[in-house]
This record gives structure tokens, sequence and C-alpha cells, in this order.
């Protein structure tokens, strides 16, 4: 059995991976793979302290996120392909007309 | 009513050694004066929204206050005592005042006289006031004027007597300056207020003085009355009578205080007849009534001084009412004269006590009447002159016959009205005091003779004014006659016919036994018929009207009695106007300097403050608004750059609060 400090600093380094695509790539469907990772990076933590603490409730939680994740990734990629249609790029810098 | 009074006289028989208890009436005498005050109030608050605009609270309280007064009257002449409580009002020091009644029979023919007449002046004056604009107002002041008068009747200490004193003293101001928008009604009222005011000075000294002499302990009439009795401080005593008498003079406007009385005829026609006939001036000679016990006490030197001042007013205004063109005038100067007949009655000490009241008694009939009745003839033909008036005899009958009976009153035409209290105070005289003896013949003989003047000048010979005369109606003829009755029925109290029953009911002392004295009825007879027919001759309806026979006769006399022998310009010359005159100027001086030296001066530092003020506003106030304004709008131009539109950066700012947060949380 994999020991469980192991398998959350694995979490932390998916979870910082994650949180870098968000803020530093461009391309909307990049980004939108790096909340994939953030969301996956908890559900590993909820994981693995469901296997350690022996409590199901953990897993049943995972199984929530990966629902809404799919859900979410859905409407995200629409999104982006409306984001497309229209201005012809899926540059998230080019997208700031909603400012002052 | 004369037939019934005479055998009440019979039954009573005269004295009356252990006197009975007061009835319901005496003990409850406070309720009059109540019932006036209430009427007052209720006229103030209500008038103008009551239909009829208001008379009709005085009226309805003086009927039922005439009935409770005859039933003191009543009480009285079934031989009652003196009825007399109060409640504690006030006390400073040792000195203690109770509000209280005094009833007794002086009080309770005043109360008669003072509710009849008056009662009889608020119906009259329904008609005469009619369409005044202030005539809710005027019906106020009536009923407190009629009030005040009730109190002093009623007063058993002098405190109590000098509240209702000076409350007439306003309200004669306010009803003789009715029609203030004439300046000469305003300064007569100023005139009268200011010359009684003079009289109240003295007035007050002689309260102090007598409150002095019962021990500085109370102002009880009653007990004044007893510690001057066993007082050994004669000029205490002889100083307080002269004061007080004081008093006298300025209310009951005697001489040199007279002037007042004259020129309060600038008042309506009804308040002169209250004035002259029930309150006011009959307050100065009710005072010295009830302050008898002083006067008698004192050095026989006051009654001479107050006889002495009797005599002069009494023929110096009976003179002057022979030279008057306004016929109120005349009525004027003929009350002076009477009101000098009692007070030189009352000065001839307990003997003239109850003649002088007696005459007070009728005269308050007759002068009421006859005022009434010089209303009426104002009324009718817009003028107060007689020399607008002449031959109304046919045009107003009822005014005629009620006047002719009022004139012959005053005159002392046998059997009617002032014949018997004339007759009463000639006999009185005639046993001890010549000179006065003298006095009152002179002046009854003058009287009749002014009184005949007046008569011819008014009812005959040709008809000289200009308004188209008519009889007045009812309301106003309706008084006339009541009092007219009045008039006669009162003559009678005082007469053989009623064995002098008067002077059962008011007397000083024990009840003087009065006896009939053919020989006096005779001159007094005399007097009257010949005054009369002197005027007869001088004015009858055939004379001569261009020029008055009086100033054809004394040539420049007349202008010193048109002058009123000068003493009116003395005063308004010699005192008035220095008087007025240097004030005046003080006050001009004072208002140019100091008064408007304070204005300016408050406006120099006000003008300094608002600069300052200015300052303050513009800079601090101002800045610290507008610094806020312009800080906010800063402000938000700087923070508006955060807002960028780049997710990107939102999502920065997201982890970056989050990383602080949890440094915030675990370092803790």
């Amino acid at each position: 059995m994999i020991r469980l400090p192991l398998v959350l600093v694995f979490a932390a380094l998916l979870f910082s991976a994650g949180v870098y695509g968000v803020l530093a790539r461009r391309n909307a469907v990049m980004v939108l793979m790096a909340i994939e990772l953030m969301l996956n990076a908890v559900n590993l933590n909820l994981v693995a302290f469901s296997a350690s603490l022996k409590d199901v409730s953990g897993q049943i939680f995972a199984l929530f996120v990966i629902a809404v994740a799919a859900a979410e990734v859905g409407i995200g990629l629409a999104i982006v392909i409306l984001l497309f249609r229209n201005r012809a790029s899926i540059n998230v810098d080019e997208v700031d007309l909603l400012k002052w | 009513m004369v037939g019934v009074l005479h055998i009440l006289a019979q039954e009573t028989g005269g004295v009356d050694a252990a006197a009975k208890a007061p009835n319901w009436f005496m003990t409850h005498a406070y309720i009059i004066p109540m019932l006036c005050v209430a009427s007052a109030v209720l006229t103030l608050a209500f008038g103008k929204r009551t239909p009829g605009r208001g008379s009709i609270y005085g009226i309805a309280a003086l009927v039922v206050g005439l009935v409770l007064a005859l039933g003191c009257l009543v009480g009285i002449a079934q031989g009652s005592g003196v009825a007399t409580d109060g409640v504690h009002w006030f006390t400073i020091g040792g000195f203690s005042v109770d509000a209280g009644y005094y009833v007794d029979g002086l009080a309770a023919t005043m109360l008669v006289v003072v509710t009849g007449v008056s009662l009889m002046v608020h119906l009259y004056a329904m008609g005469y006031m009619h369409g005044d604009k202030r005539y809710t107002w005027f019906y106020f002041v009536l009923s407190l004027f009629t009030a005040a008068m009730l109190v002093v009747v009623l007063a058993p200490n002098l405190f109590e007597l000098l509240v209702g004193w000076e409350v007439m003293g306003v309200c004669s101001y306010l009803l003789i300056g009715h029609w203030y928008e004439e300046h000469v009604n305003s300064s007569a009222a100023i005139k009268a207020f200011i010359t009684t005011r003079i009289g109240d000075v003295p007035f007050m000294f002689g309260i102090f003085a007598c409150i002095v002499i019962a021990g500085g302990t109370t102002s009880n009439i009653q007990a004044i009355g007893q510690a001057v009795g066993v007082s050994h401080d004669t000029v205490l005593v002889t100083a307080a009578a002269l004061l007080l008498f004081g008093g006298t003079i300025g209310k009951s406007a005697q001489f040199p205080l007279h002037v007042w009385l004259p020129d309060a005829m600038a008042g309506p026609t009804p308040v002169s007849a209250l004035i002259h006939a029930a309150t006011m001036v009959a307050a100065g000679v009710y005072l010295v009534g009830r302050m008898f016990e002083v006067f008698v006490t004192a050095s026989p030197e006051v009654l001479t001084i107050v006889g002495t001042i009797g005599a002069i007013t009494m023929l110096g205004a009976a003179i002057l009412a022979m030279v008057q063109d306004d016929i109120k005038r005349v009525l004027a100067y003929s009350t002076l004269s009477q009101l000098a007949y009692m007070v030189a009655g009352l000065s001839m000490g307990e003997t003239g006590y109850s003649a002088a009241f007696f005459h007070l008694f009728t005269h308050a009939f007759f002068k009421g009447l006859l005022f009434l009745a010089a209303g009426s003839l104002i009324h009718a033909v817009h003028s107060n002159n007689m020399s607008d008036m002449g031959g109304l005899r046919s045009k107003m009958p009822v005014t005629f016959v009620t006047m002719l009976i009022g004139s012959l009153a005053l005159a002392g035409f046998p059997l009617i009205g002032g014949f018997w209290s004339k007759d009463e105070l000639l006999v009185t005289a005639s046993t001890g005091h010549m000179w006065l003896f003298v006095m009152f013949l002179v002046t009854a003989i003058a009287t009749a003779f002014y009184t005949g003047r007046m008569l011819f000048l008014t009812f005959y010979g040709p008809y000289r004014g200009h308004a188209e005369p008519h009889e007045s109606p009812g309301i106003m003829t309706g008084p006339l006659v009541i009092l007219a009755g009045a008039t006669i029925v009162a003559g009678f109290l005082g007469s053989p016919f009623t064995h002098y029953v008067f002077a059962d009911w008011v007397h000083f002392g024990e009840p003087e036994v009065h006896s009939f004295h053919g020989a006096i009825a005779a001159i007094c007879s005399v007097a009257a018929l010949g005054g009369l027919a002197l005027g007869w001759l001088l004015y009858g309806p055939k004379r001569d009207r261009a020029v008055d026979p009086i100033e054809r006769g004394i040539g420049p006399v007349w202008g010193v009695l048109q002058h009123r022998y000068y003493i009116d310009d003395f005063y308004f010359n010699g005192i008035v106007r220095p008087i007025r005159d240097t004030v005046s100027a003080g006050v001009y001086w004072f208002n140019q300097n100091v008064l408007d030296g304070a204005v300016n001066g408050a406006t120099v530092v006000a003008r300094g403050g608002s600069g300052v003020i200015m300052w303050i506003d513009r800079t601090i106030i101002d800045g610290a608004v507008n610094g806020t304004g312009t800080l906010m709008e800063s402000l938000g131009k700087a923070l508006r750059r955060v807002q960028s539109g780049k997710v990107q950066w939102y999502a920065v700012g997201l982890f970056a609060g989050v990383i602080v947060l949890s440094l915030f949380v675990f370092n803790r």
C-alpha cells in the first residue's frame, strides 16, 4: 500500500500544475484542462483519505466531483466554441470587454 | 310693589334688637359675581359662535343675579344680621388674606342696584350697539365690569376690594375707548385711567395704614373697624381716612380729580349709564361707607375736608352743567354734582350715612334712566348736541315720558325719586350743618334749572337737527320703562309712606329715627319748582335759541365756564405737558443715542461675525465636502484599473487572497 504522504505530495504538485495552467496559459481549452487537473488533484486527496481512514464517504464525494466536472467541461467547451465562432480566436487575453 | 314693601316694612317694624340668622341668599351671595365672571368667560370663548353674538350670557347671568340680589334684600328686610364667610386666599408672613363675602344692608342694596341697572344696560345695548363690529367684545367687558363692581360690593377685606376696584379701572378704560379709532375717544380713555390711578396711589397707602392699625395681620374690614375703635393713634387713623378718601376722589370723580368723568362721555352711551349709575363712581362713595368707622374715628377735620370737597364739586359741577350743549355732558356734570351730594352727606357723620346711601340708591336708577334715554335721543338724531334736537316730544313719546320721570327725579320734583333722598339730606343738614344745608339748597335749585333746560331744549320748540328722528326699538325703550318704574319705587322706599324702610336696611350704628319735616319738604319742592320754572322762562318753547340766554346774560364768564374753569387746561398745560415733553425729550435722546447705538453696534458685530462665519463656511466646511468628493473620485479612478476584464488576473487575485487568508489562519 502506498503511503499517504506520498499521495498528498503528488496531489499538491498536480494542483500546482493546474493553478499554473489556469493563470498562465493563453489558450482557453488549455485553461479548462488545467481546471480538470485541479479537480482531479482534489479527487486524489479525497480517495486517499477515504482509504486511509476507512470511510467510504470520501469516495462518494469523488464520484460527485467527477460528475460535476463532466458537466462543467461540457458547458466550458460550448462557451469556447461560441467564442471561436464570434471572435475567430480562443485567446483569453483578447476576451476583456467586461471592464470599466 | 310699593304696597308690598310698605307691608313688609310694617311687619319688620324697623328696629329689631335680635338680628335673625341670614337667609340662604345672603350666605350664598358670592354666587352673583361668580355668575358674572362665568358669563364674561363664556362670552369671550363662545360669544362669536353663539346666535345673537354673545349678549345672551351676560343677560342670563344678570337675570339670575338680580333674583339672588333681591333675595338678599328680602333677608335684610326681614331683619337679618350680617352674613360673612371666606376661604383662605394667601399668607405673607403673619399677614393673611381671605377670599369671601360680606353682606349687610348696604351691600344688599348695592347688589340690587348693580345687577338691576347692569341688566337694563345689557338689554338696552342689544339695540344701541346693534351691528357694532366689536359687539361681542363689548359684552365681555360689560360683564367683567359688572363682576368687578360686585366684587367690590361684597369684599370682606381691603385686598379683595382692591382687586375689584382695579379690574373696574381697566374695564372703564376699555369701555370708554371702545371706539378707539377716533383719537378723542382713546385719549379720553387714557385720561380716565390715569386720573383714577392718581387717586389709587393714596388709596393703596390708605390700605397699608389700615393694615398697620389692625396689627399687620389682617385686612378684614370688620377687624379694622374694631381696631380703629380701640386705637389711640389718632394721627395714623386720620392719615388712613384721608388716604382712603384719595381713592374716592379719583374713582367718584370729586374735585380736583373730577376731570376724567366728563371726557368719559366718549364711550358708548350704555357704558356711560353703567359707569355713572351703578358701577365705578358709586364704588368711591361705597368705599367711604364701608370704611366709615375709620372716618368717624379720625379727627373731625377729616369729615370737614370731605364735606368741603363735596360742596365745591357739588356747586361747581352744577354750574358747568348749565352751559353744556352736549346732552351727555350735562348728565356727566350732573353726576359729579349728585356724587358730591352723597360725599357731603357722608361728611355729616353717622346721621348722614343712611341719607347719603339712599341718594346713591335713587340716583343709580334715575341717572341710569337719564343716560339710556339720552342714548335713545342720540340714536334718533345722530348727534350729542342739544342744538340738533328740539321738539322730539311727539316723535319719541316713550323716551319723552321716561326721560321726564328721570328728569323730575333728578330735579327733586315732589314725590318722585330724588325728592325723597334730597329731602333726607336736607333734614340731616338742617341740624348743625347749616352751611351744607345752604349748599344743598343752592345746588338743588341749580340742578332743577339745568334739568329743565335740558328737557326744554330737547323736547320742546322746533326741531333743529338734520336726521329723521324716530322712536327707538322696543329693546331700548323697554329698559327705559322698567327703570322709570324703579325710579319711582326706589324713591318711596325712603318716604313716610313706607316708614323710611331704607334707613332700617342701611344704617351706621343704631338705625336713625326719621320723621317727616313739612317745612323742609316744602323748601325742597319750592327749590325744584323754582329751578324748573326758571328753566322754562329762559329756555321755554317761545324763546329765541340763536344765542344761549345765559351767554347773553353773563358775557365773559361764559368763556370761563366753557373752559371748565380752566382746570383741565391747567392740568394739561401745567402738569401733563411739562412732564410729557420732558419725558418724551428724554425718551427721544435715549432712543437716538442708546437704543440706536445698541442697534448699530449690534449690526457691526453681526456683520463682522458673519464675515468670519462665511470664511469658515467657504473654506473649512465647503473644503471638507469638496475634498471628500475629490478624494473619492481619484480613489475610484485608481481602483478601476483593477477591473481589467482579463479573467486570469482575477484568478491571480483570487489565489493570492486564498494564500493570504491561509497564512492568516494557520499562523494564529
